[in-house]
């Protein structure tokens, strides 16, 4: 009797104790980052997130758990075909578990049914569409850093209470300007603004005159860039030529990361308010994690989808820990489960929809003036609180979430 | 008497003009590509074959304008791009069953071809690259207005669906031999095409226009056919693709696009039979490869074409072609 | 008063900004245009000298210290000499087969440059300032015009007309004409026919070089600022009709204030109306407005 309770205690005990990687797919978590490297959006997220990864894998302590990760790199160049290329051929022929960052809406939406097709988990923290936790919602995807919904609703909201109501709209003339520019309009409206006029520029433009002398035309207090990368870029810089602060009136940028004002310099800049999730100077934790990010990715401070990649990828592997197994759907459902808690957003959570929480921050371009040095770009207008950031869960047509 | 009257196109053909049989080197290059073609998806990742098989019919499509018309076109994607958009509609919001959704983008092309065609046709040279370039640009922009494609999100998730109620093409094999099948009828179809009395007319033009026109014959309606089978045949492999890939998007209809089935003809040798095939599979191998290297790719396919222009004109094909002192 | 639904005051601003852009236009088909006319050579890596020539700029400023008045001069004869040397080592060899062989030499030596440039310093631009002599702007009234894109249309109005004077009513662009049209006969008057073609196609570059040195203050430095341009640049010059130095400028002037009436009333189609009005035309007149039939 005594004999069989100690074979079975044994029994159990080596189970216990058998590697955490026994019931992990190939005894790998391997992890796929996909994202611009080389164009547009490259220095949003590009080879910085794969720092910001590798930097989750060394600090969740993979090697001391005895679980291997592999981290692969694609450039997915913007292009949907290529990057749902390259996502069937790491899902079927090269056993990724989980895709990381995808930045560009259009690649993330067509990666998502991918993945929700074959099983896997992916983790969005470039792309913006807020149909990701929406219409396009599903079991196998958490969209991370930010959304156009919380972007219109910090911007939109914020200005229009400091007294910038109204608004002239310059607009991107592809889906995704279209979707930025009705979700700010909303909110401007429901904030008791005023949008007097609206132009939608081909995209990508180079030469902004024409747009700008129309908002100037309008007389709006505010003109909304509903436009990204060098959109915004050349927009804000054509608009010093043309005096448009000068004039009094102030841009809006919808969508604007702290590597777009370093591209343009904060004479240019200066003043432009803008929402984002993360700041690398908001606090101590945040200032120590940058440095070392800086520290690996020649001096340049990190862009909240990178800092994004690094909190998804630490969640990730503590729900695989958790639960000892890299099954997509089900990691997914393990890291809504449990609370979430990084140096970089600090505690959080996922939502049912995919929706991960936390607060998100309208911040105002220093003048040069005020910057004490490199990447000293930003001062805090408004922090918005977890409940306010993101759309209601019930506003958003998510199939997975009952009414 | 019928001095004044111009013979119709077929009757001179058929008597005056005999065209020799498939030469026995074409009919060994032809079993070596299918053996390789049936063999291949059990050791590559048949996925991209299937890619490459698209492209390559689109590359021979292609052929058939620059190789056998003499005419250089810079906006063949529209044909591709069209295709595949009409095709992912059908298939994805009608629910057609996949033979109809390729036929349909098969017959949209054809259409836009036979418009295109008419009022393009009548140029050459840089002029017709010129003027194929701006309508193609044209259907670009509609691709980017029109509701209905997406914008640039394109038509995504479009469904595989069941080929003739039997065959399930969600299965990754069975897709691909309908793949390698649409291919194949496609390649018969341009080599039917060089090979018969119209091509040796085509040839004629080619060399010699005003001459073929003192013969009798409308240069300007062969150009035409010769055009509206390219276009229709680029459509075919638009159409398979959008169904391959589930995805129908704004890269199939920019005219870098353009640019690339350029490229594929140019490497693989322009006028060549088996040329086009071989020049989308390297094209897009090297794609594969050069993929994680960003910029290198460009750099690469630029490389390709100047050394191609400056000492590779007749392109790989060509050149084996002129080894063996026997067309390919 | 309003025009269109448009206050008039808009429009002239509208018009004013499309002459600045039609500036940017002109000079670069301008500079095609006298590859082609004179040399039959279809230069599709024009829009990657262009670039060249802004990039060059930069470096000047970087590694130099040198402003943008010296670049002016520097970067068309930096770049010129690369033209020179991809005429001489590349092009001269396909004088004697179709034309569309140069077309697809030089397009590829634009993916090339392009794929280099872009390798080595990204896409996102780079700044460079417009000099300090020509900031700040004048209040028209209708509108508020930057100093330097004044400064723009005033000195490409100058390059363009002065280059058609050259080439149209000079001894020089007279023997210039001749050796293409009959090139053994002129060089048995002596006149070194090869020579002359090597300089002027250099000469078309430096034009293209010249125009991206006038870009770099209002685009940002970037390896794809010629990529999409040159297409359209293509176009403008195809309406003119290729061959006709005139017939380029005035295009290219007017297709600039067609595009910006077109960005007032129909934004979206900003950037696609040229090719509506190409396709228009070589359906009317296959040689374009002023050609000359091949």
């Amino acid at each position: 009797m005594t004999a069989t309770r100690v074979l079975v205690l044994a029994a159990a005990l080596l189970a216990a104790a058998a590697p955490v990687h026994a019931q992990i797919s190939d005894g790998v978590i391997k992890l796929g980052i996909m994202n611009d490297q080389s164009g547009t959006y490259s220095d949003i997220s590009g080879p910085g997130s794969t720092v910001a990864a590798r930097l989750a894998v060394e600090d969740f302590g993979a090697a001391k758990k005895g679980m291997k990760v592999e981290i692969v790199v694609a450039d997915h160049q913007n292009k949907p075909d290529i990057g749902s290329s390259i996502a069937r051929q790491w899902f079927d022929a090269e056993k990724v578990d989980a895709i990381v960052d995808v930045p560009t809406s259009s690649v993330a939406l067509a990666i998502n049914q991918i993945t929700r097709d074959k099983g896997k988990a992916f983790l969005v923290s470039g792309a913006a569409a807020s149909d990701l936790t929406g219409k396009a919602c599903s079991p196998n995807t958490i969209h991370w850093t930010y959304d156009t919904w919380a972007l219109a609703n910090g911007t939109g909201s914020a200005v229009v209470k400091t007294g910038g109501d109204t608004w002239f709209f310059l607009t991107a003339d592809y889906a995704f300007g279209h979707a930025l520019e009705r979700d700010t309009e909303a909110v401007v409206v429901k904030s008791g603004g005023k949008v007097v006029g609206k132009v939608r520029h081909p995209f990508p433009t180079a030469d902004f005159s024409s747009f700008l002398l129309q908002a100037q035309a309008s007389k709006a207090k505010i003109i909304g860039l509903a436009n990204a990368g060098a959109d915004t870029i050349n927009a804000i810089k054509q608009g010093a030529d043309f005096g448009i602060v000068r004039g009094g009136q102030q841009f809006a940028g919808l969508l604007v990361f702290i590597s777009d004002v370093h591209a343009l310099s904060l004479e240019r800049a200066q003043g432009l308010v803008l929402t984002e999730a993360f700041y690398w100077d908001l606090n101590e934790r945040t200032r120590a994690w940058s440095k070392r990010f800086a520290a690996q990715h020649h001096g340049a401070m990190p862009t909240m989808v990178q800092a994004g990649v690094y909190s998804a990828v630490l969640h990730y592997l503590k729900a695989v820990e958790a639960l000892k197994s890299d099954d997509g759907t089900k990691v997914i459902a393990k890291m809504k489960e449990m609370p979430t808690d990084d140096p970089l957003f600090g505690k959080g959570s996922v939502r049912a929809d995919g929706r991960k929480l936390h607060p998100m921050y309208l911040f105002e371009v220093k003048k040069p003036a005020e910057s004490k040095g490199a990447w000293d770009y930003y001062k805090v207008r408004a922090t918005i609180p977890v409940e306010q950031a993101f759309r209601p869960l019930d506003q958003g047509d998510c199939p997975l979430v009952k009414k | 008497m019928s001095v004044t009257a111009k013979p119709a196109i077929a009757a001179p053909a058929r008597d005056a003009i005999e065209t020799p049989a498939v030469p026995t080197h074409q009919l060994a290059a032809f079993t070596v590509m299918l053996v390789v073609l049936v063999a291949a998806p059990f050791f590559v990742y048949p996925v991209f074959l299937m890619k490459a098989l698209c492209f390559a019919l689109f590359a021979c499509a292609f052929n058939l304008l620059i190789g056998y018309v003499g005419l250089l076109s810079f906006g063949h994607a529209a044909f591709l791009g069209s295709a595949g958009y009409a095709s992912a509609y059908a298939a994805k919001v009608w629910g057609f069953p996949p033979e109809l959704a390729i036929l349909s983008g098969t017959l949209a092309a054809g259409a836009l071809g036979t418009i295109i065609g008419a009022l393009t046709i009548r140029s050459r040279g840089i002029y017709f690259a010129n003027i194929t370039l701006a309508f193609a640009q044209m259907i670009f922009f509609f691709s980017l207005q029109a509701k209905f494609t997406g914008g640039e999100d394109g038509i995504q998730a479009v469904p595989r669906g069941t080929l003739l109620g039997v065959l399930d093409l969600r299965q990754t094999y069975t897709m691909y031999f309908v793949v390698l099948a649409v291919f194949l009828i496609g390649f018969l179809i341009v080599y039917r095409s060089i090979h018969s009395p119209f091509g040796q007319v085509l040839k004629a033009i080619r060399e010699n226009e005003p001459r073929a026109t003192s013969l009798g014959y409308q240069p300007e309606h062969y150009k035409l056919i010769a055009f509206v089978i390219s276009a229709t045949l680029s459509g075919t492999a638009g159409a398979t693709k959008a169904i391959v890939f589930q995805l129908a998007s704004l890269t199939d209809v920019h005219w870098t696009m353009s640019g690339e089935v350029v490229l594929m003809t140019l490497l693989g040798g322009m006028g060549t039979v088996f040329g086009p095939v071989v020049g989308a599979f390297l094209v897009i191998s090297l794609e594969h490869y050069l993929a994680q290297l960003g910029s290198w790719l460009t750099i690469v396919q630029g490389l390709i074409f100047v050394v191609c222009v400056l000492t590779f004109r007749r392109g790989v094909i060509g050149e084996l072609g002129r080894l063996l002192k026997k067309p390919l | 008063m309003t025009i269109f639904g448009v206050p008039a005051q808009a429009l002239f601003g509208q018009l004013l900004i499309g002459l600045i852009n039609g500036a940017f236009y002109a000079m670069l088909s301008l500079g095609l245009s006298v590859i082609f006319g004179l040399l039959n050579i279809i230069n599709f890596a024009h829009g990657a000298q262009y670039m060249m020539g802004a990039f060059v700029a930069y470096f000047a400023l970087q590694w130099a210290g040198l402003g943008y008045w010296p670049s002016l001069l520097i970067a068309p004869v930096v770049v010129g000499l690369f033209g020179v040397l991809l005429e001489r080592t590349m092009l001269k060899r396909l004088y004697h087969l179709d034309h569309l062989y140069g077309l697809l030499l030089t397009f590829g030596v634009a993916l090339v440059v392009q794929g280099l440039f872009r390798n080595e310093f990204g896409s996102s631009g780079l700044p460079y300032a417009a000099p300090p002599q020509l900031t700040g702007g004048y209040n028209l009234g209708f509108m508020f015009l930057p100093t330097y894109r004044a400064w723009v249309v005033v000195f490409s109005l100058v390059i363009c007309l002065g280059t058609w004077y050259v080439i149209e009513r000079t001894k020089l662009g007279a023997y210039l004409r001749a050796a293409t049209e009959n090139p053994t006969l002129v060089q048995a008057f002596g006149i070194d026919v090869p020579r002359m073609i090597t300089l002027t196609y250099g000469f078309g570059v430096a034009l293209a070089a010249l125009a991206g040195v006038l870009a770099a203050p209002i685009y940002q430095v970037n390896p794809l600022m010629g990529a999409d341009l040159i297409i359209v640049v293509f176009a403008v010059v195809v309406i003119g009709g290729l061959g006709s130095i005139m017939g380029s400028i005035v295009t290219g002037f007017g297709l600039g204030v067609v595009e910006g009436f077109t960005k007032v009333f129909y934004p979206e189609a900003s950037n696609t109306v040229i090719f509506v009005i190409m396709a228009l035309v070589l359906l009317v007149r296959p040689s374009g407005l002023f050609g000359r039939t091949a």
